[in-house]
């Protein structure tokens, strides 16, 4: 009995641990799978699923064929197709200021992105880096490739 | 110091500026491509394209930069183009989340009857969205102290909440805040009853 109670004082303690932590760094949501897309996380490695939620500093990689769709928390879209890799560098938002910053990082493959409301707050505020160049999103909507 | 040991310093000086100047050997950087499209409701903004060696604005609708190493070039992309490059992207964007205004009764956590029918609506938007997350942010109108509107908006999120609970909306997608008579949507003299002030956004994403 006692250790059930020990138990389960535990788990709620874990789980208050684990939301606030979640809430912390969360940046967003995936909306859309298409085949075989994975979000690498602190050195592992999850399947992604609608719904899933999407943190600062994740690794998003999509499979031949496959693509991902994100919903950020300030309404920002990114979508990313076949063979792709997306970092999120960086993911601040302030939901009363519509301040903060978002820094998106396309390794390889495609990505098409619609901005929210950071960008409309400030124009540094939303960028994409890829291996060759940054770019600046000045309230609108863009696709960048980046290919060997 | 002679002339000949002042003139090798300098030459050494410009070896070494140039050294750092001089392009880094970048042949293996991959190629990035930005297309600028024009946004759903027609207006198209603007992208800075930034590498190394220069710096470019693209600003019109189809416009595209390209880079490897070296400085943007600018050029036309097509929208035969970006649905060749670009189709599987675009066809896993999540939909654009949307916003509803449920607004109030005087001084009561009650609907107005137009705003009946809007709850239906905004449950009908939740069906299509099997993932959403629903954001409930209460207001009122400047009738009242500053600390009883901020409960009273608390109240109207509360009734929002509960009647979307009631109806199958899963409790953890949705999250609320009251921000009582601090955001008025029409701004009014303090004690101004104001209907259109007194509401409730449901921001669905």
């Amino acid at each position: 009995m006692m250790n059930q109670i020990v138990r389960s004082i535990s788990v709620v303690a874990a789980s208050l641990f684990a939301l606030s932590s979640v809430a912390a760094d969360d940046a967003g949501q995936i909306k859309v799978v298409n085949g075989s897309v994975t979000i690498e996380r602190d050195g592992g490695s999850l399947t992604a699923v609608p719904g899933a939620r999407v943190l600062q500093s994740d690794t998003l990689r999509t499979g031949a064929n496959s693509s991902v769709g994100i919903t950020l928390t300030d309404n920002t879209l990114l979508s990313a197709g076949p063979d792709s890799v997306l970092v999120l560098e960086r993911y601040a938002f302030n939901s009363t200021t519509h301040q903060g910053q978002l820094d998106a990082g396309l390794r390889r493959g495609t990505l098409s992105m619609v901005s929210g409301k950071l960008a409309k707050q400030s124009p540094d505020a939303v960028r994409v880096i890829t291996p060759a160049t940054v770019l600046g999103a000045r309230g609108t909507e863009f696709h960048v490739q980046v290919a060997d | 110091m002679n002339n000949s040991v002042r003139a090798g310093i300098l030459v050494l000086i410009v070896a070494a500026l140039a050294a750092c100047t001089a392009p880094p050997p970048a042949p293996s950087t991959p190629k990035t491509l930005v297309v600028l499209v024009p946004q759903s409701g027609g207006s198209v903004g603007a992208v800075s394209v930034k590498t190394k060696q220069g710096e470019a604005l693209i600003d019109r609708p189809y416009a595209s930069a390209t880079a490897a190493g070296g400085a943007p070039v600018i050029g036309n992309s097509s929208p035969s183009q970006v649905q060749q490059v670009f189709g599987a992207a675009i066809n896993a964007r999540p939909q654009p989340p949307v916003s509803y205004t449920l607004n109030f009764l005087e001084g009561r956590d009650e609907y107005t009857p137009e705003s009946r029918a809007v709850f239906e609506t905004i449950l009908s938007e939740l069906g299509k969205r099997p993932t959403a997350d629903i954001a409930v942010i209460g207001h009122t109108d400047r009738v009242g102290a500053l600390e009883y509107n901020d409960r009273l908006s608390l109240q109207r999120t509360d009734r929002v909440r509960a009647d979307l609970i009631k109806r199958g909306v899963p409790e953890r997608s949705i999250s609320v805040a009251g921000r009582g008579e601090r955001e008025p949507l029409v701004a009014t003299a303090d004690e101004v009853p104001e209907p259109r002030n007194r509401r409730v956004e449901i921001n669905i994403r």
